[in-house]
């Protein structure tokens, strides 16, 4: 009885292994085909990215992406190693990064994104006005309370409480983060001074909260807080967004146009690698906390047949692609910018051949 | 059955392998933790951990607001976990009547089954909100004048991260202090009884007797859970790198920064910082065991010598 059930457990593993064997078999010829380009980083964009993928793969068969949202620092180190494809960063590379990378690599803007200010005050429907030097301030610990005059001045037919401003900032580092504290450099250079821009910085007030959901939790849950997360969040969660006060002097609200409005006034300026920063930007309906999100991939590409999937991706996620922003709340790159990228994507090469 | 039956010896050395394997293991962690963070140890040096300040921008790095932190919520968490924990082991194991012991000690012990996530998120939508409208904002306004006590009252706090903490390190402490109980051999116990001593006398000398170092030992098993614990703690605590002596302040633990900034850190000097902070961890666990190990030791030949 032993002897049998042990031939019948061989029996079946011979089986199953002889099975795998074929299997392998089969499905070789259809993975020769198949060509997957890995990329990894920010998280910011991944909603948007895993929806081109997904239609890009659907359209283009054979050809299979696979993103990990890993953070735009993960995105970095892991372009800067070569471990994957392309890179996906929320702030632009710094000087000492690109020192280390092994070759040239381009930046490229795939969509714009908005910080909102949100805030959580009994019978104040989204709209408060804020001026620059004013969130300066709260972000100090300098205004304490929501009665402030300073507060009050912009907001004249707002009944403003008495009660304490709860200071919120996200605790993980984050590309909103770097975004919304390059805003605070742009417009106070007491800011950039003392406590500068970054994905991390040392906050001078204030409680962390662990990721959008984790700021949007202490906002939503404690009377009186204030805090600020990515404008796609603010929107589908619908959070009191605030208006702030822009270079013209307007009070705008966040919404996909004002961002838009923004990227506009500064395609004018957009230099040549596209390392732009959107943050107060000129243009009377222009908002002032935006940022765009990049692609990293290099210039000299060396893998043929990934280089040029990559390439010929890219020129449809800056024309095509773009047509999927909107609906994902993303702001889609103005016309000026889509030819500039379109651009750099002609100098992606395999070893001096363009992949165009 | 001989010692040298080579089957024995066989079954010695593989247990021998795996044995030395698990400590090899702790040796490579703790030499891969120093490796990481030498740039930080050279730049810094022991100033590391007695400076506050924590500037990623300015690459400026200090651990001290971050091992407060985890210290003080700790020591929270065992002030309220410890007296509750082993009161429901001594009613579970002397009091509770048959019917009611198995349901109470097997939901106690059933806490210690939830994912820490599900208690930060508790923490967050539940104990959070109820902490600070109902003991927080009292007690700030009545006994505010206490340092320990002072507003302005946020809600996520050193407070809310002990009491968390507490309730995650509860279940352990009441299991090991169960099993400790249940050593005791029952005709000590009726022997109390039976010279007159009431309930409450026999629990005193049986647990004093007896019971103390296995107690003591399950305090520690629930300490080095909440010295280590992360998603919850960085949930509620509030993530501020500050040295506030009012426990409704928020505060910062060494496992919530660790977990907050590792994936985002870029330069070699935060990196190396971020590990280092977890090599400070690791070598506050060892020395809190070691020094339990040591207490445990001459606690039990005190206990031993007054039988």
């Amino acid at each position: 009885m032993r002897k049998s059930l042990k031939s019948i457990v061989l029996g079946a593993c011979a089986a199953l292994g002889l099975a795998a064997a074929l299997g392998m078999t089969w499905a070789s010829p259809a993975e020769a085909e198949s060509l997957t380009v890995t990329g990894a980083g920010a998280t910011f964009p991944y909603p948007l990215y895993s929806k081109w993928f997904y239609e890009y793969s659907n359209s283009h068969p054979g050809l299979k992406f696979n993103y990990q949202s890993i953070g735009s620092g993960g995105g970095v180190k892991q372009i800067t190693a070569g471990t994957v494809d392309f890179g996906a960063s929320d702030a632009p590379m710094n000087e000492d990064e690109l020192a280390k990378l092994p070759g040239p690599i381009f930046h490229i803007p795939t969509a714009i994104g908005a910080v909102a200010v949100v805030y959580n005050l009994k019978n104040i429907p989204t709209g408060l006005k804020l001026s620059q030097d004013v969130l300066v301030d709260i972000y100090y610990g300098r205004i304490k309370r929501w009665n402030d005059p300073r507060i009050a001045s912009f907001n004249p037919d707002v009944k403003l409480p008495a009660s304490d401003i709860v200071v919120s900032h996200r605790s993980d580092g984050s590309g909103t983060t770097d975004i919304f504290t390059n805003y605070l450099s742009a417009v106070s250079t007491e800011w950039r001074a003392k406590v500068g821009r970054g994905k991390s910085v040392n906050w001078p007030v204030g409680l962390g909260g662990k990721g959008n959901e984790g700021v949007a939790g202490v906002v939503k849950q404690t009377p009186g807080a204030i805090g600020y997360v990515e404008l796609a969040y603010a929107m589908q969660n619908k959070m009191t967004a605030a208006a702030l006060r822009n270079k013209e002097g307007n009070f705008i609200l966040p919404t996909l146009d004002s961002t838009s409005a923004a990227a506009a006034g500064a395609a004018k300026t957009m230099p040549a690698d596209f390392r732009l920063t959107l943050v107060d930007a000129p243009g009377k309906d222009s908002y002032g906390i935006c940022g765009l999100t990049w692609l990293l991939v290099y210039r000299n590409q060396r893998d043929e047949a990934k280089g040029k999937a990559m390439v010929t991706f890219l020129k449809w996620a800056i024309r095509d692609g773009q047509k999927m922003n909107a609906p994902l709340l993303y702001s889609p790159l103005p016309k000026p910018v889509v030819e500039k990228v379109d651009q750099s994507l002609r100098q992606i090469n395999f070893k001096g051949k363009s992949l165009y | 059955m001989t010692r040298d039956n080579p089957k024995d010896v066989l079954f010695e050395k593989t247990t021998a392998v795996f044995a030395f394997g698990v400590l090899f293991l702790a040796v490579l962690l703790f030499a891969l933790l120093v490796r990481e963070s030498l740039p930080s140890i050279k730049k810094f040096g022991a100033s590391f951990l007695v400076t506050k300040t924590w500037d990623p921008v300015a690459e400026d790095f200090g651990a001290l607001t971050f091992i407060y932190g985890t210290i003080v919520s700790s020591f929270i968490a065992l002030l309220l976990a410890v007296p509750l924990a082993v009161g429901s082991a001594i009613f579970i194991n002397e009091f509770a009547p048959e019917w009611l012991k198995t349901p109470v000690a097997f939901l106690a012990e059933l806490l210690a089954a939830i994912p820490s996530v599900i208690y930060g998120l508790w923490g967050i939508f539940v104990l959070v909100p109820v902490l600070r409208d109902y003991l927080m904002k009292p007690a700030a306004e009545y006994l505010g004048w206490i340092p320990f006590f002072k507003g302005p009252v946020y809600g996520p706090s050193m407070l809310a991260a002990g009491i968390l903490l507490s309730i995650m390190i509860i279940p352990f402490i009441l299991s090991v202090s169960r099993e400790v109980l249940a050593t005791v051999p029952s005709i000590q116990k009726e022997a109390v009884l039976s010279l007159g001593g009431t309930h409450w006398e026999m629990i005193r000398i049986v647990i004093g007797q007896h019971c103390i170092p296995g107690i003591f030992g399950a305090t520690i098993l629930g300490l080095g859970r909440a010295l280590g614990e992360t998603m919850a703690v960085t949930m509620v605590i509030g993530n501020r790198p500050d040295i506030l002596l009012s426990v409704f302040q928020p505060g910062y633990s060494m496992a919530a920064v660790i977990a907050n900034e590792f994936t985002e850190a870029t330069g070699e000097l935060y990196l190396a910082a971020l590990v280092e902070i977890g090599l400070v961890l690791f070598l506050l666990t060892f020395v809190v065991n070691l020094a339990a190990k040591w207490i445990l030791k001459s606690m039990v030949s005190r206990a031993s010598r007054g039988i």
